[in-house]
C-alpha cells in the first residue's frame, strides 16, 4: 500500500539520519572528553604549583617541583623558528607552482612536496641525528661562529653540541614546509581569474599582477596555512626529542640544547612513578593541547575567510 | 587630458594618425586548432564608440581581448594579420604590452574591484606605471573618479572598501581605474550586463561623456544599447565579420541577410 511505503521510507531516513548524526558527533564529543580528561588528570599539579608551573624553570622529578617554563618556551621557540625558515621557502614554492610552473611540472613537482608530509617523524629524527646534527656541529655552527663572527651574539654563542634549538628548528622547518605550501597553493588558485585579467589589464607584469593582486586577495589564506603549519610544528615529537637534545633549561642561544612539551611527555610518561610527576605531565599536555588547539581554530578560520570570499 | 603617446616598440615607425585610432587588417585568431576569428578588417575611430553585436561564441570577446592582448597568457593562441595602434602592430614580438595595456583599458563584464579600499583601486594603475608623488596621485585619483562619475558619491569614504560600493558603483570604479592610467583607447567587454536599468543608464551616460577623449569599443548583447550608445556597429557571426557602418544605417538599413535576421530578432 501506498501509505505504508511512505511511512516506510521516512523511518529509514530517520534511521540514517539519526546514525549519521551520531556518528558525526561522536567526534566533538571525543574531543571533549578527552581534554576533560587531560584536565581533570592534570588539576592537582596545576592546583600545586599555580602559575609558577606556567613560569617556573624548575622540573625536577626527584624533589616533586614541577615548571613547565622550559618546555614551553622550547616548544614555542622552535616552532617559530621553522616557521621563519619555512614560510619564504613554501610561499615561493607556492607561487612557482600555481604561477609559473609548466604544467607538466606542476604535478610531479606538487606531488614530490606533499611527499614531505608523508615521510614518517622517526625517519626525520634519524636524519637529524646522523646527518643534519653533525652537519651543523662541524659546518654550520663554527662557521655562523666563528667566519662571521657572530658567537658573541646572545643568539649564537656557547659551545657547539649539536643537538640543540637550531637542529629542532630545521627539522620542524621541513615538516612542516609541505603543509604551508600545499595550502597556499590552493588558497592562489581560489583567487578568481577576474582579479588576475583587472591587474594585466592595468598594465601588470606577471609579477606585479602576482604581488600587487594575488596574494593580498589571498594574504588572509596564506596567514592561514602559516598557522597551520605552527599548529604542526607545536605538536611535532618523535623528530624533535631526537635533535634537541632534552634539557630543562632556557637558553637564548640558539646551538644550546632545549626541550619541548612534546618531548617533554613522550621522554618522562614511562618514568613517571609518583602521582605528582604524573599530573605535571597531564598539565604539560593539557598546555600543549590548548595551545594547538586556538592555533588550528585561528588558521581555518583565516583560511575560511578566503575561500569563501572568492565564492563571493 | 594628456595622452600618453610613447611609442610601443623601441623601432616602430612614426605615425600621423590622430592618438587613439585602431586600424584592424585582416586579422584571424586560433585557440589551439579552432579558428574563432576569419580574416577581420575594421577600423576604429578615435572619438567614436564603435559596439561590436553578435550571438554568443561569434568571437566578439575574442575580438575585444585581441587588441589589449589579453589572450597573451593563454597557451595555444596564435593569430594572422595586423592590428594597428596609431600605426604600429601591436601584435608584434617586440611590442611591451605593458606599455600597451596601458595605453588600452579595459573593464571586464562582471566588476572586478581589488579587495582593497576605493583610493587604492584608482591608485592601482599609476603607482604601478608612473609613481607618481603622493600630492599628484590624489589628483590622478580626483581626476579618473569625475570622469567616470563617480566623484560625488564616493568623494567621502574614499579609504572605505570597494567591495561595499554597489554593483553599478563597483563597474564605475573599474572605468576609474582603467582610466587613470590615461588611456587613449577603452574596451569594455558587456560591462553593464550585470546591472539594473538605472545602473546601466548610468554607464551608458558616462560613455557619452568619454568618447569626447577616447576611443571606445564596447561588446554588447543588448542591440537597444547598441542602439543607444554606439557611432558605429560591427555585427559578427560564427567568427566573422558580417557587416559594419554607422549604427543608425546599420540598424536600419542592413546591407546583408543575415545582419537583418540578428536585429530583427530572428535568431541570437
Amino acid at each position: 500500500m501506498a501509505s505504508t511505503q511512505l511511512h516506510g521510507a521516512s523511518v529509514g531516513d530517520r534511521i540514517y539520519r539519526y546514525t549519521t548524526t551520531a556518528f558525526a558527533l561522536s567526534i566533538p564529543l571525543l574531543l571533549v572528553l578527552l581534554a576533560f580528561e587531560v584536565a581533570v588528570a592534570a588539576w592537582p599539579a596545576l592546583k600545586a604549583f599555580h602559575l609558577g608551573f606556567l613560569t617556573s624553570s624548575a622540573w625536577d622529578a626527584v624533589n616533586g617541583t614541577f615548571g613547565a617554563a622550559p618546555a614551553i618556551y622550547g616548544t614555542i621557540v622552535s616552532s617559530l623558528l621553522a616557521l621563519l625558515i619555512a614560510t619564504p621557502l613554501a610561499i615561493g614554492v607556492a607561487i612557482f607552482l600555481s604561477e609559473f610552473a609548466p604544467s607538466w611540472l606542476r604535478q610531479p613537482v606538487a606531488f614530490l612536496v606533499d611527499l614531505l608530509a608523508a615521510i614518517p617523524s622517526v625517519v626525520y629524527g634519524l636524519w637529524g641525528i646522523f646527518v643534519l646534527v653533525p652537519f651543523l656541529r662541524e659546518q654550520v655552527m663554527p662557521f655562523l661562529a666563528d667566519r662571521l663572527h657572530l658567537g658573541d651574539t646572545p643568539l649564537f654563542s656557547g659551545p657547539a653540541y649539536g643537538p640543540s634549538m637550531l637542529a629542532a628548528g630545521l627539522i620542524l622547518a621541513i615538516m612542516v614546509l609541505p603543509y604551508i605550501s600545499s595550502v597556499t597553493r590552493e588558497v592562489l588558485m581560489a583567487v578568481p581569474r577576474s582579479q588576475r585579467e583587472a591587474a594585466l589589464a592595468l598594465g601588470a607584469t606577471r609579477w606585479e599582477m602576482i604581488w600587487g593582486a594575488v596574494l593580498p586577495y589571498a594574504s588572509s589564506g596564506v596567514m592561514g596555512s602559516v598557522i597551520l603549519g605552527l599548529g604542526r610544528a607545536l605538536g611535532e615529537t618523535m623528530a624533535v626529542t631526537m635533535v634537541i637534545g632534552n634539557r630543562h633549561e632556557i637558553s637564548s642561544s640558539l646551538f644550546a640544547p632545549g626541550y619541548t612539551m612534546a618531548s617533554v611527555i613522550a621522554n618522562e610518561f614511562s618514568e613517571a612513578t609518583n602521582d605528582m610527576h604524573l599530573s605535571a605531565l597531564m598539565a604539560v599536555g593539557a598546555v600543549l593541547l590548548a595551545i594547538t588547539l586556538m592555533v588550528n581554530i585561528i588558521a581555518r578560520w583565516l583560511v575560511w575567510r578566503v575561500e569563501r570570499r572568492g565564492q563571493a | 587630458m594628456t595622452t600618453i603617446t610613447a611609442p610601443l616598440a623601441p623601432e616602430a615607425p612614426p605615425s600621423d594618425a590622430r592618438p587613439g585610432a585602431v586600424a584592424v587588417e585582416n586579422f584571424s585568431f586560433w585557440y589551439g586548432p579552432k579558428q574563432a576569428l576569419f580574416d577581420i578588417s575594421l577600423d576604429l575611430v578615435p572619438r567614436e564608440v564603435t559596439a561590436l553585436i553578435g550571438p554568443s561564441g561569434c568571437g566578439k570577446s575574442t575580438f575585444l581581448r585581441s587588441i589589449n592582448r589579453m589572450h597573451d597568457l593563454l597557451p595555444g593562441t596564435r593569430s594572422t594579420g595586423r592590428i594597428l595602434l596609431d600605426g604600429e602592430d601591436v601584435l608584434d614580438r617586440s611590442v611591451d604590452v605593458v606599455q600597451l595595456r596601458q595605453r588600452i583599458g579595459m573593464v571586464f563584464q562582471r566588476s572586478n574591484p581589488f579587495p582593497r579600499s576605493i583610493y587604492d583601486n584608482v591608485a592601482w594603475g599609476p603607482r604601478l606605471n608612473r609613481r607618481p608623488s603622493r600630492s599628484a596621485l590624489d589628483e590622478i585619483v580626483e581626476q579618473a573618479l569625475r570622469r567616470a562619475a563617480l566623484w560625488d558619491e564616493v568623494k567621502d569614504r574614499l579609504r572605505t572598501s570597494a567591495l561595499g560600493l554597489s554593483g553599478g558603483q563597483q563597474q564605475r570604479l573599474c572605468i576609474a581605474r582603467a582610466l587613470a592610467n590615461e588611456p587613449e583607447v577603452l574596451l569594455l567587454d558587456e560591462p553593464a550586463s550585470a546591472l539594473d536599468p538605472i545602473a546601466t543608464q548610468r554607464i551608458e551616460e558616462l560613455l557619452w561623456e568619454l568618447k569626447k577623449e577616447l576611443t571606445i569599443v564596447i561588446v554588447t548583447h543588448n542591440l537597444q544599447q547598441a542602439g543607444r550608445v554606439s557611432d558605429r556597429t560591427a555585427f559578427f557571426y560564427l567568427g566573422e565579420l558580417i557587416e559594419h557602418g554607422p549604427t543608425d544605417q546599420l540598424f536600419t538599413a542592413p546591407r546583408e541577410e543575415r545582419t537583418e535576421a540578428y536585429i530583427t530578432g530572428r535568431f541570437g
